[in-house]
């Protein structure tokens, strides 16, 4: 099974734990990533301002994945999602194509329909499956509970996914958890937003969306909580400081990237799955494995 | 207090006209987008009823000039939820993106074009980055891209580089 590796904007500078433990389970799960450097940013930071030049910015994206004829994984629920919205809206709406066709002409690119996009999540979850994964588990994670988030534009808006999971009552990551073995421990605001779109426009705001649900899932005392977007990552954790500081309180919670658990129990060695690049150390979590970094 | 002479009857239509904007008129103001809003939950100043609600009533420069519009996170969830399928969400990247053509930009939007347009992403990629990566056993990265900022350049209008 092949993909082209949609990195985005912020993964390959800032979240290489993502990367680098995406790329371990890849390659114990028979997934060939294919590296494409003239991906750039999928649109979405640009949407806000122009929803014409982001259409241009995923198109070029997915011509350039046309004309390699390769499938395209994401690992961020950003680009996910305007990416899917691009391939959907240009595809169904012809005289909208041949607009941004003109402007990608002025680069030899072209916009053509058939370009199927998916989060590596999604793609552990349909295409490769829980009883696959189980079969491939070499430890097990029984002794640690974790609790998901799983970031807005993963599921929504629902008419992009064609009915995958629940979008107001998900299941696949937490599947997805389960299957290591690790307690899933629910929590009261599980579907809402991190705030991470608006962290520029009124920080307050969005650390304080990020509070209640640290303020949440911490209630609980698990040992960590799971990701699968740099967006909500860099709420959580990169931002966990600063809320402790803000509101005056403290979490200390390790934030991990589902391919990090996952590699945990497919027994990749924990040095390759980038643990040292985690702002809040995991440190607890791994000496529950036994395991030291 | 709306002064009525201010108000611009047509702005319904022209939102309507923007990508995504085309169902505004169907809103029947029940509040579903509001009592789900992450946003709003924190700060009542970002309430999506009302802002629909203020374009239906033709409050074009109060609602054009307003911070508010930017507040919105893109959740999607009163787009989904919309019982009217008024497409909250695109209806806000609507106003967004007439607020930006008349100068009236976010800062840290503007600044996000500025990235993109010249790095290709939200962050320009130094030699260091790139070391980094090598040291992890991660490809290099490209640190420009011609042709999307040729694209970019020609497309995004001036009020928003700048």
């Amino acid at each position: 099974m092949k993909y082209a590796l949609f990195l985005g904007c912020t993964i390959p500078v800032r979240a290489q734990n993502y990367e680098l433990s995406a790329r371990q389970v890849a390659k114990r799960l028979d997934i060939d990533f294919l590296d494409v450097p003239e991906f750039s940013c999928c649109g979405f930071p640009v949407k806000s301002s122009n929803h014409e030049t982001s259409l241009v910015i995923a198109a070029r994206n997915l011509a350039i994945a046309a004309e390699k004829k390769e499938k395209i994984c994401t690992l961020c629920n950003a680009c996910t999602s305007v990416l899917t919205e691009a391939n959907k809206e240009l595809t169904k709406n012809k005289e909208l194509r041949e607009k941004i066709n003109k402007e990608l002409a002025k680069i030899d690119k072209e916009f053509k329909p058939g370009v199927e996009i998916k989060h590596f999540s999604r793609i552990l979850y349909e295409d490769i499956g829980l009883d696959t994964i189980r079969e491939k588990i070499k430890t097990d994670l029984s002794t640690l509970s974790m609790s998901i988030h799983y970031g807005c534009h993963y599921l929504r808006p629902t008419e992009l996914y064609d009915g995958f999971d629940d979008a107001e009552n998900p299941s696949t990551v937490e599947n997805l958890v389960a299957v290591t073995g690790a307690a899933v421990v629910d929590y009261k605001n599980k579907l809402e937003c991190c705030g991470g779109a608006i962290l520029g426009v009124e920080e307050k705001i969005a650390l304080s969306m990020a509070k209640q649900k640290l303020d949440q899932v911490t209630a609980n005392k698990v040992d960590a909580l799971v990701t699968i977007c740099p967006f909500c990552s860099i709420m959580y954790e990169d931002n966990q400081k600063k809320i402790e500081t803000t509101f005056n309180t403290s979490y200390n919670l390790p934030v991990l990237y589902y391919p990090q658990v996952l590699g945990l129990a497919l027994g990749v060695d924990v040095k390759q799955l980038g643990f040292r690049l985690n702002k809040i150390r995991p440190t607890a979590v791994l000496e529950k494995l036994g395991v030291t970094l | 207090m709306i002064d009525s002479k201010k108000l611009d009857p047509n702005f319904k239509h022209e939102v309507a006209t923007e990508m995504g904007g085309i169902n505004i008129s169907r809103c029947f103001a029940c509040g579903t987008c509001t009592a789900g809003c992450p946003v709003r939950e924190i700060d009542e100043k970002y309430n999506p009823r009302k802002i629909i609600h203020m374009v239906l009533l033709g409050m074009r420069e109060r609602v054009l000039k307003s911070d508010f519009i930017w507040l919105c996170s893109t959740c999607y969830t009163c787009y989904d939820r919309c019982p009217q399928g008024v497409q909250l969400t695109s209806i806000m990247t609507a106003l967004k993106n007439i607020a930006a053509r008349e100068g009236y930009i976010h800062p840290s939007f503007k600044e996000q074009n500025r990235l993109v347009s010249t790095f290709g992403r939200l962050y320009e990629v130094e030699d260091f980055d790139n070391k980094k990566r090598e040291k992890l056993g991660l490809p290099p990265i490209q640190k420009t891209f011609e042709d999307l900022t040729k694209l970019m350049q020609d497309m995004l209008p001036k009020e928003v580089m700048k």
